[in-house]
């Protein structure tokens, strides 16, 4: 049945005498962008058990996660920290998206956990390597495949008292090369009061040991970024739960655990933050978060490996040292002599720096 | 169900958000799991678009929009929307993501360069000023023939910004004054082909250098070259100019000033000149085929397009009365020639087809294949310099080489040279050191 609802007003002339168009261009750049699809790359870091993988799967409303591609692998934890890939072709409202979540098993689950973090490091440099090689190509892809890891959701466990060293550790490296967005882990063990002030020692010891998390405060481009995110970054580490299981509540079917005190409804904002952390991950800031990681991140790598490559072709240092943004914070040897086996042998040796 | 919504043009209502969201509140507990409503109006503009997704999204029922699709009817234009009820489970939400990059579009802005060349009166300012409706050529001041022998062919670059319903362009307009008009044009179109490379090897070393952030672009993204209608088709210059920019910019060939052409005529003049652009192997700009799942006026109109080329055009920079109605044109003893009318001129059709549906096409045509073979040709030219450079300081004139494709033979030479740049400093060094003891 057709229901005609019609407000009508003065009948215009075809010809628009005050109107060039350009507006149009949206719609162009639209089409095309919906043609293209999109690329999305988010990396998990935690130990063992805080159920990153169901996150993931309660994220993205489908099995996207290792733990879900492969259901009969058997659950161990592997003796270095290993680097696993998955990637899913999600399409939704015409939106075609390539999502790639990256698992990273055995961090932080050994005996010693000294240096786990320098495998997730290597993974990330490595890609920006291999987008660097292909823009410097002589016959580049007019796309160049995106393997970049936008955003490292970091899982902090929900202890209730402060930051272990390990998570110290790892943000304070890897929040100079990718965007980290902790999260509070299984926060259905915390009450309110309990995760207010937990969220207020993470807050205040990433202050004190200058780990800038997403999204960082001096990359906010104007007061109305910058309202926004301050927003945010009053209420980060989002205290999330998640749960691929539904239950009925109220008559509606919803996400949920069930235990014998109550369900905890996921996407419940009084329950725990799962939605502001879907807001924020995909529905707000997804563009602006590969916006950083291709424009800030990835442009810092590119100088630095510019600056190593310059050595091999001006035959005389240069005069002043270019200034060189440093990875992690510890300085850089310039080799003595230059090595003539090209721009590759270099990366080697840094990736594994300390 | 269907629910349609019309509002026109000259009836903006600030409630028009209300409006929609009322009337999904209000029939959506009659919707059961994934039903559309159609909600059309016209003319609306894309912000206003946004603004409704967002409230959509945040709205309890989780709406989104499908599809939109521009209709013409009768009239006026509508734009339609078709919205698609969701049930919690399944709705993510990045499918809000064109709309996320859309709005970081929208705050930097666009940008635009377009080149008009051709023999001097045939209307390309006017063109421009139609174009865009804005006076660009103000204050120019026009040469008699004495003063233009001995001028040269001159780039003259003209920025404007223009802003419409909250979207920015700069648009710059590369204009060449003296093209053609000189008795001797022998290559008169070198300063051209000079000044599109010029802009391409900026546009390379902002690439290739250390800091991107704010990199210009200033790369001619389209040419429009105007042939004047009183030949029989294509002259030499015309073939010459366009054989030598053909593989450096987006080539749209224009048939000047064609309201001294019957329309017969004009369709004569665009079958001879179609066929002379084959037969001389002039590759002009193509229009992109279109999707298959296009509707099936879009594709309509994208043949009608394509049958057209090349476009007879007539500018004015006045306006006159025609059929109650004040319109662009040129007054005539006969008659009134109105630029916006289809059936005098193909105006229209460029207009819609180089500002609304194929600017970001232009652009991107011009980065990944006209700058990209520039690119190429730069790189492998320079490690041929490389190759045949017999000094022994190198310097490349880019902070970098790219060596992921090597052949081996650059390879073994740029590590023959390092040898040599070694024993070279070795015995610098010796020198030194034997100068310093002859001394003690």
């Amino acid at each position: 049945s057709t229901a005609f609802v019609q407000w009508v007003g003065e009948k215009t002339p075809i010809s628009d005498t005050s109107y060039v168009g350009i507006d149009a261009i949206l719609e162009q750049m639209r089409r095309k962008a919906m043609k293209q699809g999109f690329e999305f790359n988010v990396m998990v870091v935690g130990q063992s058990g805080l159920g990153k993988s169901t996150l993931m799967n309660t994220l993205f409303k489908s099995k996207v996660s290792r733990k879900s591609v492969q259901p009969n692998v058997e659950e161990r934890i592997p003796k270095t920290v290993e680097i696993k890939s998955v990637s899913h072709d999600v399409e939704e409202k015409g939106v075609r998206m390539k999502l790639t979540v990256i698992d990273t098993p055995g961090f932080g689950d050994q005996i010693n956990n000294e240096n786990c973090w320098q495998p997730i490091m290597k993974f990330i440099n490595d890609q920006y390597e291999s987008y660097l090689q292909e823009e410097i190509n002589i016959n580049r892809k007019k796309r160049i495949p995106d393997s970049r890891v936008h955003c490292c959701i970091y899982f902090i466990p929900p202890t209730g008292h402060c930051l272990r060293p390990l998570d110290v550790e790892f943000m304070r490296h890897l929040s100079k090369v990718v965007n980290i967005v902790p999260v509070i882990a299984k926060a259905d063990t915390l009450t309110l009061e309990e995760r207010d002030s937990f969220k207020k020692t993470i807050r205040e010891e990433l202050r004190a040991n200058g780990i800038d998390v997403y999204p960082q405060k001096e990359f906010d481009e104007d007061a109305e970024d910058r309202m926004i995110n301050d927003k945010i970054r009053e209420m980060t580490p989002f205290a999330v739960v998640g749960s691929d299981q539904e239950y009925q509540v109220n008559g509606k079917r919803i996400l949920g655990r069930k235990t014998k005190w109550g369900t905890i409804e996921v996407e419940n904002i009084a329950h725990c933050e799962f939605a502001y952390l879907r807001d924020l991950l995909i529905r707000t800031h997804m563009q602006n978060i590969k916006d950083i990681t291709c424009s800030i991140h990835y442009e810092t790598y590119r100088v630095r490996r510019l600056n190593e490559s310059n050595i091999l072709f001006t035959s005389n240092p240069p005069d002043h040292p270019a200034v060189q943004p440093k990875a992690n914070g510890q300085p850089e040897e310039q080799p003595a002599t230059p090595q003539p086996n090209g721009v590759a042998a270099q990366h080697e040796a840094l990736s594994h720096e300390m | 169900m269907t629910v349609c919504y019309k509002k026109t043009q000259n009836n903006p209502s600030s409630n028009f958000t209300d409006k929609i969201t009322h009337i999904l509140l209000f029939i959506s507990p009659w919707l059961r799991g994934t039903q559309h409503i159609r909600c059309t109006q016209s003319c609306t503009s894309f912000q206003e678009l946004l603004k409704l997704e967002i409230i959509a999204y945040k709205s309890e029922h989780k709406y989104g929009i499908l599809r939109k699709n521009k209709v013409q009817h009768k009239h006026t234009e509508h734009l339609c929307l078709l919205f698609f009820v969701f049930q919690e489970k399944q709705y993510v939400g990045f499918a809000t993501l064109p709309n996320q990059v859309h709005r970081k579009s929208v705050k930097k802005g666009f940008d635009f360069t377009l080149m008009v060349a051709g023999e001097s009166g045939m209307g390309k300012s006017t063109l421009v000023n139609s174009l865009f409706l804005t006076d660009l050529y103000k204050d120019r001041k026009l040469l008699n023939a004495e003063e233009r022998i001995n001028q040269t062919v001159e780039i003259i670059k003209h920025t404007v910004d223009i802003e419409e319903k909250g979207v920015k362009l700069k648009l710059t307009i590369v204009d060449t004054p003296g093209f053609g008009d000189a008795v001797n044009n022998n290559e008169c179109w070198k300063p051209i082909t000079d000044y599109i490379d010029q802009q391409f090897e900026q546009y390379f070393r902002d690439e290739s250098g250390l800091n991107r952030k704010n990199i210009q672009d200033n790369r001619v993204h389209c040419c429009l070259y105007f042939i004047p209608p009183f030949g029989h088709g294509l002259r030499p210059v015309d073939v010459e100019f366009m054989k030598a920019l053909h593989e450096k910019v987006n080539i749209i060939p224009l048939i000047a000033k064609a309201d001294c052409l019957t329309p017969n005529e004009i369709k004569k003049l665009k079958d001879r000149i179609r066929e002379e652009i084959d037969k001389f192997g002039i590759k002009v700009y193509q229009f992109p085929e279109c999707d298959s799942d296009e509707d099936e006026e879009f594709k309509q109109l994208d043949k009608e397009l394509k049958e057209c080329t090349p476009f007879a055009v007539i500018g004015s920079n006045t306006v006159v009365e025609a059929r109650g109605q004040r319109v662009r044109g040129r007054l005539y003893p006969w008659g009134i020639v109105e630029v916006e009318n289809q059936s005098h001129c193909d105006f229209v059709k460029l207009r819609n087809m180089l500002i609304r549906s194929h600017m970001h096409d232009l652009k991107d045509v011009t980065c990944d294949v006209h700058y990209e073979n520039y690119r190429a040709q730069c790189i492998q030219e320079m490690t041929r310099y490389v190759r045949n450079e017999s000094d022994n300081r190198m310097e490349s004139p880019i902070p970098i080489l790219p060596l992921s494709t090597p052949d081996v033979d650059t390879e073994k030479l740029i590590k023959m040279k390092d040898e040599e740049l070694k024993r070279m400093q070795e015995m610098l060094n010796k020198m030194q050191q034997q100068m310093h003891d002859k001394e003690q």
